[in-house]
């Protein structure tokens, strides 16, 4: 009757994808950090994984977990440097380190929209995954974000 | 390269995830021992699988069907039942210390595999001399299907079991390992 994917064992859903798990956190953290962040990642899907329903979107959901952990390991470290230009949407695709300071004043929906999408190159559909609402809104927050910090710093 | 995750990633991962409890069956492959490749799965409980002829897919969704989805490789776990086995097949030990679990299984096996773990290395008993100690005399074919279906052979000395004229008669591992089990043991010259 159900028209959900059964949930894999475990290791078939590690194997499958831990190469682009790392393959992320790499380009988000560098490769130091991204050793650390890889293992929490796994080891908080594993704590979740009796507590899945079905199999659908794993891909969306280890990488939701892994985008979150980047979040808390970003939100650590101290800002530092100073406050980037901000050019046009198209080219301006400032370091993830650059926009977690600088959106520091936003509401936390729109921060995280503009550092998934920005810092990150989420696309939006992930980042709705990630802020667990849709793709639209997701594009909304965005954009509302990115208009607040214009007229903050103009 | 942060492209790949390297076997030291991998490896701490998983022992990690072991290390904190965290996994429903953790499970190794054994590619060296006299009678092949075994696939061996350990729970908090104890030994729940040991498979002979071991396919990853089928076993794994086995495995988590039994005893939840956190099935995941690693060593640790189950090194024991491992450095058990390998002192079995070097005739160095005769009695395994690591616990079974069978608590997947319908009572009626867990009985008869209760049964079973008391056939002595080097001795042999009949399916109707165990069905009579399980409770009901008459019952050897029920427990002939006991033993072929017994998930964790070996530890639990199904190839123990044969015929009431003496003859091997059947084994899930083939009845090659059978023989080769009981000459280990001494049972058969």
């Amino acid at each position: 009757m159900s028209m959900t994917t059964a949930i894999p064992p475990f290791e078939t859903f590690y194997e499958e994808h831990k190469t682009e798990v790392l393959r992320f956190l790499g380009r988000r953290l560098g490769s130091d950090r991204a050793e650390d962040a890889f293992q929490e990642t796994f080891l908080k899907a594993l704590r979740a994984y009796p507590r899945l329903e079905h199999g659908d979107h794993l891909r969306a959901w280890v990488l939701t977990i892994a985008s979150r952990i980047v979040l808390d390991d970003v939100r650590r470290r101290k800002p530092q440097g100073e406050l980037p230009e901000l050019a046009s949407e198209e080219t301006w695709r400032p370091a993830f380190e650059e926009l977690a300071p600088l959106t520091e004043g936003l509401p936390p929906k729109e921060r995280a929209a503009v550092v998934l999408r920005y810092g990150y190159d989420l696309g939006y559909d992930e980042i709705g995954v990630a802020l667990g609402s849709t793709e639209a809104a997701a594009r909304q927050a965005a954009s509302a974000g990115v208009r607040r910090l214009r007229k903050e710093n103009a | 390269m942060t492209d790949i995750v390297t076997p030291a990633l991998d490896e701490r991962f998983r022992a990690a995830a072991a290390a904190e409890g965290l996994l429903d069956v953790a499970y190794d492959i054994v590619d060296d021992t006299p009678i092949g490749a075994l696939l061996i799965g350990v729970t908090d409980h104890g030994v729940c699988r040991i498979w002979f002829d071991p396919d990853p897919e089928e076993n794994l969704e086995t495995l988590a069907r039994l005893h939840g989805p956190r099935v995941l490789r690693t060593s640790a776990p189950v090194e024991r039942v491992r450095r058990e086995l390998d002192e079995y097949f070097a005739g160095k030990r005769q009695h395994f210390d690591v616990e079974p679990d069978v608590r997947a299984l319908p009572a009626y096996n867990q009985r008869v595999l209760e049964e079973l773990a008391r056939v002595e290395y080097g001795s042999t008993t009949t399916y109707g001399a165990l069905a009579a100690r399980s409770g009901n005399p008459r019952a050897a074919r029920a427990v002939g299907t006991v033993m072929n279906r017994n998930p964790i052979p070996i530890l639990l000395p199904c190839h123990r079991v044969v015929g009431s004229t003496g003859k091997l008669t059947g084994y899930a591992g083939g009845l090659d390992r059978k023989e080769q089990l009981l000459r280990l043991e001494g049972a058969l010259l």
